[in-house]
């Protein structure tokens, strides 16, 4: 009997997880560790942080969907990993320490015979001074949306200044906290967000809502932008988005690293290397991504960690890790299998693995400062990712060795995504886009790096619906519901 | 286009965008044309999720 353990039960481990076990049957184990207790569908996060769902709408409890799976849950966080054994044996192991189920703080070595790393970010506030309370979570200058608590604080802030913009002017900062954030799109689902719900509360003359982000052109969302066919045109998403942000009244600053954040203030330096402060009531800026901070070490107890996994934190796989400055970059960096170049039964995958370079192209003010945005693993990539790298490891155990792995590269896969701008049944509208491949392929589509006929995009009610119906799809599919497998990811 | 009697301001970063004209945002919440672009946006979305899954 083979033993997979999967850290981190999120978009991409609990794909991993679910369908590992499905594929395994109970001749083989499955073992989850996160230390999260709810399952969230986190872009519905949105709606939560403007007070249109409750955490409860965009959370459930894991335990009993493990229990019914056949999956070994443990909630605890992975800490490190001993890919060599340790000094009584030669088996891999990790070492996790529990955060809940009465054994909370107690450490455990779980052995394993396969590895997946899908521990997503850590979410690195204290990358930007005031972002952070300096112990790495969420200061007190800002909010944020990017867990179900985060989102449930933020509307009550949201609220209150929808309160007072009843009788004096706010002003609301929405965007990315530090110049390598990556996930714009979150942020600008947000700003939409509040820009429909103030109008509704009769607010919206009151509020000044502004822009911020390191794109060098709004509407390159990590991706370095996309091309759509449109009125006889390939038009680039900067008209798309420069017409949205214009149409409702949000002005916006680009190229921009915030730098520090203080109370209703936030300072930041631009691409052209001018430092600037702009002023807030309430401000909701994305935190830079980086992993979550697992060590690695060999078995005599020495740290292996940069064997394993990039400065970054986050795994090294087989991607191309050389491939130098912008101009030699080529879709075959991305990873094809996920899998750990040294340790052949470890693999990564969702945000946890690390990226071979950017995918837009890399800026620097004149004073050095890095600011571009990192390339984005949203959900459908994340997804799709877990189960090609659950598929591998199955042929792996259940073929041996020498089994073929299953292939998933960023650069030859494409990605649908609904980015809401106003919930509501019938004034709602959201941004459906599709994009073919998510990593240009300059050498396959001269030019633009995509292909037209699969890039494409609109907004309007439709993608409203399409995105509600989505919550209700993908939340029913980890529930493992009859016919779950069907749904894609 | 009240919008932009509102918003844009001659040389503004936004002066030089396309908005929408009264039409294409009556369209974009028309329940009838919005069913019609449903059908549309699902086929095209399953597309590419078809090409993605290999
Ligand atoms: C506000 C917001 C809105 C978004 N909206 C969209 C959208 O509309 N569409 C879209 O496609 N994508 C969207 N995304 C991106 C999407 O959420 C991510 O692509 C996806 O969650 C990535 O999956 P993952 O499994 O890699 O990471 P996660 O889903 O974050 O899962 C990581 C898991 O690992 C666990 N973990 C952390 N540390 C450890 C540890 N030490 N040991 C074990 N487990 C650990 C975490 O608790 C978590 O459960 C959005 C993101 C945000 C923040």
């Amino acid at each position: 009997m083979a033993r997979l353990v999967v850290m981190g039960g999120g978009v991409s481990g609990h794909t991993a997880a679910t369908f590992a076990k499905k594929w395994l049957g109970n001749d083989h184990e499955v073992v989850v560790v996160t230390p999260n207790s709810l399952w969230n569908w986190i872009p519905s996060n949105i709606w939560v942080g403007v007070g249109e769902m409750t955490k409860e709408d965009v959370t459930f409890p894991l335990a009993p969907v493990y229990a019914k799976a056949g999956i070994d849950y443990r909630q605890a966080k992975a800490v490190s990993i001993h890919p060599n054994g340790g000094t009584n044996s030669d088996k891999p192991y990790i070492t996790i320490q529990y955060t809940g189920q009465g054994k909370e703080g107690q450490t455990e070595e779980v052995a394993y015979d396969y590895l997946v790393n899908a521990t997503g970010p850590k979410l690195n506030f204290d990358a930007t001074p005031g972002l952070g309370d300096g112990n790495g979570q969420l200061g007190s200058n800002t909010v944020s949306v990017c867990t179900a608590d985060h989102a449930v604080h933020a509307n009550e802030e949201l609220q209150k200044i929808f309160d007072k913009a009843k009788t004096q002017k706010q002003k609301i900062l929405v965007g990315t906290g530090h110049g390598m954030c990556t996930c714009q799109g979150a942020a600008f689902e947000y700003i939409f967000n509040i820009e429909h719900e103030a109008r509704k509360a009769g607010v919206r003359d009151n509020l000044d809502i502004q822009w911020i982000s390191n794109e060098s052109f709004l509407g390159d969302f990590g991706i370095g932008g996309l091309h759509m066919k449109r009125g006889g045109y390939a038009a680039s998403s900067r008209l798309f988005a420069e017409s949205l942000y214009s149409e409702r009244g949000i002005p916006w600053i680009i190229g921009a690293h915030v730098n520090k954040v203080e109370a209703g203030k936030a300072h930041y330096e631009l691409l052209d290397g001018s430092m600037n402060e702009i002023e807030f009531d309430f401000a909701m800026l994305i935190p830079p991504f980086a992993g979550v901070g697992l060590k690695a070490y060999d078995k005599d107890g020495s740290d292996m960690t940069d064997q394993i996994f990039a400065p970054n934190g986050f795994m090294k796989v087989d991607a191309n890790y050389a491939a130098g400055a912008y101009e030699n970059w080529k879709a075959s960096d991305w990873p094809r299998t996920y899998q750990n170049p040294i340790y052949k039964n470890m693999f990564a995958c969702g945000i946890a693995f690390a990226p071979p370079h950017l995918i837009s192209k890399p800026m620097s003010s004149p004073n050095g400062t890095p600011i571009n945005p990192t390339p984005p693993r949203t959900g459908m990539p994340s997804g799709i990712i877990g189960k090609t790298v659950a598929h591998s490891i199955c042929d792996l155990i259940k073929e041996g060795p020498n089994a073929h792995l299953h292939e998933a590269s960023m650069a030859e896969m494409g990605a649908a995504c609904v980015a809401s701008a106003g919930k509501g049944l019938l004034d709602g509208t959201a941004a459906a886009l599709t994009v073919y491949p998510v990593v240009p392929d300059f050498e396959k589509y001269p030019g633009l790096g995509r292909d037209l006929d699969y890039t494409f995009g609109e907004i309007g009610l439709a993608g409203h619906w399409i995105k509600h119906i989505l919550h209700h799809m993908f939340i029913y599919k980890a529930k493992l519901n009859p016919g779950w497998t069907l749904i894609p990811e | 286009m009240k919008e932009i009697e509102k918003y844009v301001k001659p040389y503004d970063a936004n002066f030089t965008t396309m908005i929408p004209t009264g039409f294409v945002k009556y369209m974009r919440t028309c329940v009838i044309w919005q069913i019609i672009r449903f059908i549309m946006i699902n086929i095209k979305m399953l597309i590419v999720v078809r090409k993605s899954h290999g």
